[in-house]
């Protein structure tokens, strides 16, 4: 049943960046060029998707969730410098071609080979991650 | 109101419903980077069916919409192989290093106000957009 339930969730997630046009790398790189033609598009698919998952997060105080377990424990209020560090690498590869891990699943199987390099790509900076985050913390205890 | 900022708004409420099933029914966050990395550096060993059921649904959803019911959106991904190289690295070290991407700290975190949530998508964003100005208008490589 968890299955089922995670890949309805995936499908629901890939028809919305479909229909929301985000598969679209011109939407994504419009919406980030602001001193080009800008494109909003972008704000009404965060704006759109913060609003169910919202109502989702108060109904589930004080619940378990369907299929047993816990909900996340509340986020944590430390920043930390990897999260500053990582969004900005993520922000700039996001920029530079317009795709982030969502849409560029769900564009596989019709964005062509372009896509596939850049999930291959990603996969492998995936792989390489958790190096680069004990590199980052040896600096930081370092310094 | 543009017809694409309808559908933008439409698709948004069905990713944000994606997220509601995922987190109600398996009590999970809807973080494409981090399901996709958990399976990839082995720390999600422990729930990886679930990961791969996701993926099937990401993937396979969106195949069966072009392939089947002939809705083909148009992606105009670049064919400069060294960019999409160096973006797929960036994204998939900075997603994993931050701990998350748009959908997780995005759509997940800030709909429950998450200071890490917000604070992240303001910074991929804002190197998103200076990525974009630097090569886009100055050196016109995008």
């Amino acid at each position: 049943m968890r299955n089922l339930f995670a890949a309805l969730a995936g499908s629901l997630f890939g028809t919305g960046l479909l229909v929301s046009g985000m598969t679209d790398t011109r939407k994504v790189q419009g919406w980030l060029d602001i001193f080009g033609q800008w494109d909003p598009t972008l704000a009404f698919v965060m704006g759109g998707a913060i609003l169910p998952m919202a109502v989702a997060w108060i109904y589930a105080r004080g619940r378990n969730p369907l299929m047993g377990g816990q909900f996340p424990a509340p986020p944590e209020q430390k920043l930390g410098r990897n999260l500053i560090l990582g969004s900005i690498l993520f922000g700039m590869g996001w920029g530079l071609v317009g795709l982030c891990p969502g849409p560029a699943m769900a564009s596989l199987s019709f964005g062509g080979p372009g896509v596939w390099i850049f999930v291959l790509a990603m996969v492998a900076g995936m792989w390489a991650a958790p190096h680069v985050r004990m590199r980052l913390d040896a600096l930081n205890a370092s310094a | 109101m543009p017809v694409e900022w309808i559908f933008g708004l439409i698709g948004g409420l069905i990713i944000g419903t994606a997220g509601a099933v995922f987190l109600l029914a398996n009590g999970r966050i809807m973080g494409a980077s981090g399901l996709i990395g958990g399976l990839v550096d082995g720390s999600g060993r422990a729930n990886s069916n679930e990961r791969l059921a996701f993926l099937a649904g990401l993937v396979g959803m969106p195949m069966i919409i072009a392939h089947v019911f002939g809705f083909v959106p148009e992606t105009a991904v670049t064919g400069n192989i060294a960019a999409l190289v160096a973006a797929g690295l960036l994204v998939g070290i900075g997603t994993r290093v931050a701990n998350g991407c748009t959908s997780g700290h995005g759509v997940c975190g800030i709909s429950r106000l998450s200071l890490r949530g917000i604070v992240a998508t303001v910074f991929y964003i804002g190197a998103g957009g200076l990525t974009v100005v630097v090569f886009r208008h100055l050196l016109g490589v995008i």
